[in-house]
């Protein structure tokens, strides 16, 4: 039990934030954007495209995913290797 | 080192007018009377409006029950930054933000670092045969980390942690700082998170401020004694704050034209607050949670902890 708090209050805080009161009124905005490109126009340089400009409708939201898959597929592949599963011996005990 | 040897009372209200400007988005915190005066002046010296104009933004109260700031004042003003809600900033400097003259110069600072990192690599490779698997596995987890945004309650905005404090303890600033950089390289090319010209200026903040005070903060903490729990807790925590005002330096640097340096850093900075004083704590509860994993799952692998030492 004591190892899913954490996780628990993880959990909370993402929650949180969307079903929060303050959450209705908030953008949840990329940080990014919200502010550091408004302090750069206000100082007159205005942040612009990127070279290759993904974000586009849901092209965004596509080379996330994938970057997620691949980015997770790698920590996944080098966690096996590092971390093998535990294997258990006759007598009960764990090896890894 | 990873071894158990070792073990008048004066608030400023936002006014409509100041929303009404957009300057925060529609949505200010209630901030210390100081910040409010730092905003002002800075609002001036950026020549976006006058001195009126700024304290229509933060129009000045006074409470005559209490007088003075304290310190304990100033905790508690800093507790109330983070219950409100109010926009916020992240590491990443978009395209185009800094001058030719920045980016070079950012550049040419993150160069050397990336550089020292790659032969790091090639050495410590030959030494210790399960090392590439663990910069792979560090590599991965710093891209992802640093583009997964997390919903701040305090701030109604999304930032993300940078996952560089466990990545110095785990494989040492060198190499942190190269992990980081291709990390950047591709949210800037695929992701439309940074940008090319500001790279340099990203790879400083995240992958040499955040690397070299996480991985300092560690060694220091364990040197001076405390728990490794503790000591990665403060590691993630402060490499964290430590990528924002690397940030936030690097912004004012670029953009504080005529106005003061000083004055556009603390402003900056001071935006900062309500969104990363609580993800740096989380990034610190994050990085302490990994290296119990490790310590427990395999702690061997900590041999190499730049801090020295065994589990």
């Amino acid at each position: 039990m004591k190892k899913w708090i954490p996780i628990l209050i993880f959990a909370g805080i993402l929650l949180s934030g969307p079903m929060s009161t303050s959450g209705r009124a908030a953008s949840w905005s990329g940080v990014d954007e919200t502010v550091i490109e408004k302090f750069a126009e206000k100082a007159g340089r205005p942040a612009r495209e990127p070279f290759i400009n993904t974000d586009q409708g849901d092209l965004l939201l596509f080379v996330f995913l994938l970057a997620g898959a691949v980015g997770g597929f790698a920590a996944g592949y080098w966690f096996r290797v590092l971390f093998p599963p535990r294997r258990k011996n006759a007598d009960g005990s764990t090896v890894s | 080192m990873i071894d158990d040897r070792v073990k008048t009372r004066t608030t400023v209200t936002p006014s409509k007018a100041g929303a009404r400007n957009g300057l925060h988005g529609g949505s200010i915190p209630r901030l210390p009377r100081t910040a409010g005066i730092a905003a002002a002046r800075n609002l001036r010296n950026l020549e976006i409006g006058s001195r009126k104009r700024a304290l229509e933004i933060f129009r000045v109260e006074k409470c005559p029950a209490r007088g003075g700031i304290t310190i304990s004042k100033g905790l508690a003003a800093a507790a109330f930054l983070c219950a409100l809600p109010s926009p916020a900033f992240a590491m990443h400097i978009s395209e185009g933000i800094l001058p030719i003259s920045w980016a070079v110069l950012w550049y040419a600072v993150a160069l050397p670092f990336v550089a020292w990192g790659l032969r790091d690599l090639r050495r410590r490779s030959e030494e210790t045969p399960w090392f590439k698997p663990l910069v792979g596995l560090v590599g991965a987890a710093v891209f992802l980390i640093s583009c997964m945004p997390i919903p701040v309650p305090s701030a109604g905005t999304c930032s993300h942690p940078s996952g560089t404090g466990i990545a110095a303890i785990l494989i040492g600033p060198g190499l942190t700082t190269v992990v980081a950089s291709i990390a950047l390289t591709l949210q800037a090319l695929f992701l439309a998170h940074g940008g090319i010209t500001t790279l340099g200026a990203n790879i400083v903040s995240m992958g040499v401020a955040g690397a070299w005070v996480g991985w300092g903060v560690f060694t220091a903490a364990r040197r001076l004694g405390l728990p490794w729990f503790a000591a990665a807790f403060l590691a993630g925590m402060f490499s964290d704050w430590a990528t924002y005002a690397t940030t936030s330096l690097e912004l004012a640097a670029a953009l504080h034209g005529d106005g003061s340096f000083t004055t556009m850093f603390s402003l900056i900075l001071l935006a900062f607050v309500p969104t990363q004083l609580p993800l740096g704590i989380l990034e610190g509860f994050l990085c302490a949670g990994v290296l119990k994993f490790i310590r427990n799952r395999r702690p061997e692998l900590l041999r190499t902890v730049p801090a020295g030492g065994a589990a």
